[in-house]
């Protein structure tokens, strides 16, 4: 089976019922996605799927066959990290870190989507996003910031 | 995580018609469309040892087509399809709202209008809507096609009344032949966003010009086995003037029809409270 | 200078990339994976334990209570927790026999295929049957019935609490394999030191030959203070019995099934003032649940007594309080730990009081609230960092407290609003640290390295759990040396690398072993100024100063330990003194909405001054205050364990709810410094204070919109409108 993940393509030869968390974490060796809840619930197994957000514990790697996902992985490094990640440092939108992958495959979904960035709807876009840590107030101040262009 | 990946079989028709063959030779097969509740099971260990049969791939179930007497809606059609679509946006706003409150995006881009009514949860979020536009669940099986109304779809907690072999392969929405005069879809949840109802309303009504109520649809969910559509109380309200006697009337009428019950959500005792307030606000045209 | 500046945070670049490894990303090769089976009965004899023959059995590892080689118990306080239940079980999901297999599926499977009998004991599930105390107190002051006697009036009530899910992201999660004759721990914890303990009574080993390390810890709020003691041991007895490293991760629904949580509390007052509202007599009893085991709750009990008086000088007072055994899983450690619970009754009692005197409750708190050189119910002597009443002030006037209170007075009258509005206050203290002379008892020791090729490294067993220690650690030791806070590192903790610096809990992190770093840091400072003349400059100068003071060796030390300040005085036998080296303090203001319609509660804005002594990274002890906040809000709206037979039967994310982006309000922080002359920089704690008093806030919000108070959390829709009805 092939799928493209970050941009490469790639051949899983696993169980087809696996699920896209499992195959991202363990074949491809992708473990910024993180499991919360098995529930579709959490969001913190947040990747894209085609350009959309999706729980991949939700998501048995068949039905991901000739799409594309992109991970975590996907943004930018620890020494070069993209605007969105800048904007969760500067801000304080990462505490734990546990939801922060997730979190931030949803904001980039909903930010490259065309989505508005005002505090509303911002705070919608990320609804299937827990956070335990932070209370949302600085994640959400994170996503105006990089949407805004500030450092 | 429970589920074991290598215990499942995976079948994967390119077609309704094979999905339909393939799943008269093996009747045991889960259907799968979008996931998003049969992978809660799976993850819990439930269904290990399972043939699964995804339905992913009959692209023919994924599209939304505008005919001339309605809107069919592929069964695979995402609640996230159906609130970007400018017809149903425009025509069917209580089914748009209604899909806007499953889950979250991430729900809403994988759950699917036919895997949420073959689902059978008393708290679908869709049905009430679904109930008020008097949809058609169309059907596919080993005996060919069938249309199966919305009022007749669901026999009970987590069943339908599709037989065996049989699946959706459409949801039918018919235009209202007049623009309704008010329409309204709550739905009250665990919390703000991300919730599982405790109790859903979806209310249709048409006033005619001499101020009497030429017709009303309207639904709850949550509030019984299944969705639920108030028809002792439409009856009583078609050719009557929205007053308070009449209203508060409606709202004694509306116990006769449902049958909530305590759980782990909310209680009997709030759910009918609420939803009585609704129906009276609604009827007022004090809810938005 | 770095103390008061918004370092970013350290861990933040891995964390954001998803490079940072938490316990499950950790590649371990050869790794099996365990898993648990557990009591299906509250309380019971075990009678059998069999295996389905047709399984096959050897490819698996199993363990039960025989398998331990040293004492079956989770070493805490008391001796009374077995590692694996023997012979008798006292709550639901509790271990019983551990599964490993090189298939985490067929691990799960294996779980199946054991069948356990039991000879069913009868339960106790209501805290105020039962007989069994864990643990109980008295605090008494002055003369309580003179006080009530000469009271104008008394007021009375009873409040409760529920329990209360951690519900950190990061589900509990530990590996163990042995190495070189050493048993590595390593996993999601927040006590390194706490698990070494466990360790070493249940293996029978030296502390030579266990280490414990720290994972990337994805949240624990109390949850991972004492838990993975437990699942340390569970994980170390399959490791060693397979010879081969075994990992233990909890899914969600086992997780919030088995594990810890707040202690359900009922609290009740009886409460004597003058018709000026000045308070008299304070008379209140206070009863939690415990669980089926001791683990923490006579701590946790202690610190919710010695809170339960509130942030008020009275002049005669007496707290009763206990903790008893149900037949319900063990309650822990949670942010707050006892104090929100005592916390929530003597804020909300404080309307019920305001109607009896028709008094507002702020003139009343303003009347009473402790100011400088107050007295304590334990008789302690606030003479310093006494910052409640600005607290209360700031958090009035930011939040137009009494002006929306008479809007929203207006608000209500009009039947035609859709909405009924209310603003509601609270205000508390929060002991820092260790409780009376725990500090003393721990000994904690912290310490800077300076390697021989200048590399700084602060060595300390508090661990980053999302709160910003290593950052805050950097920060301190930074101002404390003079140099760049980026000249330091944090060592990872490691029971074989770092001192034991205490638990990371009880609001200490900052300013107890914050204070041991400072001062282990001014050690370091004057050996360079000793042997090298002064602090370096530069990173060149750093290099050679520190190949000079190592004299060869490959690294300096400079290690200190607590000191009890010498006026500090606690009596255990009594519990007179000082409970507390001291206190922080907050007030909330909660402004909310109740639709009328659905009496679904919105809130609409949080105005929240809180007095942490120092801020040593404003934009960090920001993140404590909202999060921590947003848990209260949690608990006061929202979340509540439904237990049936003694077993959470809510247990998963879909029905145990907890706030999402969409239920939080925005928040205004007013950070209040009132420096604490022994804090590093003046610092006080920051991590539980803010989980303290949203929930009475809220209530007295719901009180003012509704005219009703609910004495109960959480205040659903459904309690508020049966309440209406």
């Amino acid at each position: 089976m092939k799928l493209t993940v970050n941009g490469k393509k790639k051949s899983f030869k696993g169980a087809p019922f696996k699920r896209l968390i499992d195959a991202l974490r363990e074949d491809f060796a992708l473990t910024g996605t993180k499991e919360g809840c098995g529930e579709g619930e959490c969001g913190a197994c947040t990747v894209l799927l085609d350009g959309e957000p999706v729980n991949s514990c939700l998501i048995p790697v068949c039905q991901a066959a000739g799409r594309k996902v992109e991970t975590i992985e996907s943004m930018g490094a620890p020494e070069k990290l993209s605007k969105l990640q800048a904007g969760f440092l500067a801000c304080g939108g990462a505490q734990c870190g546990i939801c922060t992958p997730g979190m931030l495959m949803t904001a980039h979904a909903h930010l490259k989507g065309g989505g508005k960035c005002d505090d509303a709807s911002v705070r919608t876009a990320l609804a299937g996003n827990l956070c335990r840590c932070t209370g949302y107030q600085d994640i959400v101040k994170s996503v105006v910031a990089a949407a805004k262009g500030k450092k | 995580m429970r589920g074991d990946a290598k215990s499942m079989t995976v079948l994967s028709p390119r077609s309704a018609a094979e999905a339909v063959k393939t799943y008269a030779k093996v009747p045991t097969a889960l259907p799968l469309a979008g996931g998003t509740d049969l992978m809660v099971g799976w993850n819990l260990g439930q269904l290990n040892g399972r043939a699964v049969l995804d339905l992913s791939r009959v692209a023919e179930w994924r599209r939304i087509k505008v005919v001339g007497d309605g809107v069919d809606l592929g069964s695979l059609v995402t609640h996230a399809q159906i609130q970007a679509h400018p017809v149903l946006r425009k025509r069917f706003p209580l089914l748009v709202a209604a899909c806007a409150t499953v889950g979250a995006a991430q729900i809403q881009n994988r759950g699917t209008i036919g895997g949420n009514i073959a689902n059978a949860s008393p708290a679908g979020d869709t049905f009430p809507a679904l109930a008020v536009y008097e949809a058609t669940v169309r059907v596919i099986g080993p005996n060919g096609r069938r249309a199966v109304p919305m009022s007749e779809i669901f026999a009970g907690v987590k069943k339908t009344t599709l037989k065996p072999g049989e699946l959706i392969e459409a949801v039918f929405l018919p235009f209202p032949d007049q623009t309704p005069t008010r329409g309204v879809f709550r739905k009250v949840g665990t919390r703000a966003a991300q919730a599982i109802s405790k109790t859903m309303f979806a209310g249709l009504i048409w006033t005619a010009k001499n101020g009497e109520l030429a017709d009303a649809r309207l639904a709850f969910g949550s509030l019984a086995p299944t969705v639920k559509r108030l028809y002792a109380v439409e009856g009583f309200l078609r050719g009557r003037r929205l007053t308070d006697v009449s209203i508060a009337a409606a709202a004694e009428l509306m116990t006769n029809d449902v049958s909530p019950i305590d759980d782990i959500r909310s209680t009997r005792e709030y759910r009918l409270i609420v939803s009585r307030n609704l129906l009276i606000a609604f009827l007022k045209g004090e809810v938005k | 200078m770095s103390v008061g500046k918004n370092e970013p945070r350290r861990d933040g670049p891995a964390k954001l990339t998803g490079r940072a490894l938490y316990l499950d990303d950790v590649a371990i090769p050869g790794c099996w994976h365990g898993v648990t089976v557990r009591s299906t009965v509250p309380h019971g004899k075990i009678k059998s334990i069999s295996y389905d023959p047709s399984f096959p059995w050897d490819e698996c590892v199993v363990v039960t209570a025989k398998d331990i080689p040293g004492k079956n118990l989770v070493a805490l306080i008391e001796a009374d927790q077995p590692l694996l239940a023997d012979g008798i079980v006292r709550h639901r999901e509790e271990a019983i026999v551990l599964i490993a297999h090189a298939d985490r599926a067929t691990a799960y499977e294996a779980a199946k295929r054991v069948k356990i009998e039991y000879e069913a004991l009868p339960p106790v599930f209501d805290m105020e049957k039962s007989e069994k105390i864990f643990k109980s107190f008295l605090i008494s002051r002055g003369d309580l019935d003179a006080g009530f006697a000469a009271a104008d009036v008394v007021v009375t009530g009873e409040y409760r609490t529920p329990s209360q899910e951690q519900a950190y992201i990061e589900n509990n999660a530990i590996a163990a394999y042995e190495e070189d004759g050493v048993l590595i721990v390593t996993g999601s914890l927040q006590c390194p030191y706490y698990v070494l303990k466990a360790m070493k009574q249940i293996f029978n080993r030296g502390e030579d030959k266990i280490r414990v390390i720290q994972t990337v810890t994805g949240g624990g709020f109390g949850g991972k203070e004492e838990y993975p003691s437990m699942l340390a041991g569970h994980a170390a007895l399959l490791a060693l019995k397979a010879g081969r490293p075994v990992k233990i991760v909890y899914d969600r629904h086992e997780d919030m099934a088995a594990t810890t949580k707040r202690h359900p509390a009922v609290v009740r007052h009886r409460t004597g003032l003058t018709k000026d509202g000045k308070l008299l007599a304070q008379d209140i009893e206070v009863v939690m649940d415990g669980g089926a085991y001791a683990t923490l709750s006579a701590v946790v009990l202690s610190r919710g007594t010695l809170h339960a008086a509130g942030v008020y000088e009275c002049p005669n007072v007496r707290v009763k309080s206990k903790v008893v055994m149900t037949h319900t899983p063990p309650n822990g450690a949670f942010r707050g730990f006892g104090a929100p619970q005592t916390l929530f009754a003597v804020e909300l009692h404080w309307e019920k009081i305001a109607d009896a005197l028709k008094i507002d409750s702020l003139t009343l708190r303003q009347r009473n609230i402790f100011k400088l050189g107050s007295t304590t119910a334990t008789g302690q002597h606030l003479l310093e960092s006494v910052g409640a009443e600005e607290c209360l002030q700031k958090t009035v006037k930011n939040s137009k407290y009494a002006a929306k209170r008479k809007e929203y007075d207006r608000w209500n009258k009009n039947p035609k609003n859709p909405t009924w509005k209310g603003i509601g206050l609270s205000v508390c203290h929060h002991g820092a640290g260790f409780t009376g002379s725990g500090e003393v008892y721990l000994a904690s020791r912290a310490g800077i390295a300076l390697t021989k090729t200048g590399e700084l490294i602060v060595l300390a067993a508090s661990t980053e759990i999302g709160q910003g220690t290593n950052t805050m650690f950097a920060q301190v030791a930074s101002d404390a040396l003079g140099v760049p806070a980026s000249w330091f590192s944090v060592e990872t903790p490691d029971t074989h690398k770092v001192p034991d610096s205490g638990p990371t809990v009880a609001s200490r992190t900052c300013m107890i072993v914050g204070g041991l770093v400072s001062r282990a840091t001014k050690d370091l400072k004057r050996a360079f100024e000793a042997e090298h003349g002064r602090v370096p400059r530069t990173t060149a100068e750093l290099k050679k100063a520190a190949a000079a003071l190592c004299q060869g060796a490959p690294a300096r030390r400079f290690e200190v330990q607590y000191e009890k300040p010498p006026d500090v005085t606690w009596d255990d036998a009594t519990y007179r003194g000082d409970a507390y080296g001291v206190y922080s303090y907050a007030a909330i203001v909660v402004d909310l909405e109740i639709d009328k319609l659905t009496y679904e509660v919105r809130v609409r804005k949080v105005t929240t001054a809180q007095d942490i002594g120092k801020a040593i990274n404003p934009l960090l002890a920001e993140g404590q205050v909202i999060g921590g906040s947003t848990q209260g809000l949690g608990w006061a709206l929202l979340e509540e364990p439904i237990f049936k037979d003694g077993v959470m039967i809510n247990a998963t994310f879909t029905n145990y709810v907890i706030p999402t982006s969409l239920d939080t309000p925005p928040f205004e922080v007013i950070l209040v410094e009132k420096p604490y002359s022994r804090g590093p920089f003046g610092a006080k704690g920051v991590g539980e204070l803010p989980m303290d008093i949203p929930g009475p806030a809220v209530a007295a919000a719901v009180k003012h919109a509704t005219g009703r108070l609910i004495p109960t959390l959480p205040q659903t829709p459904e309690r508020i409108s049966r309440a209406l009805q």
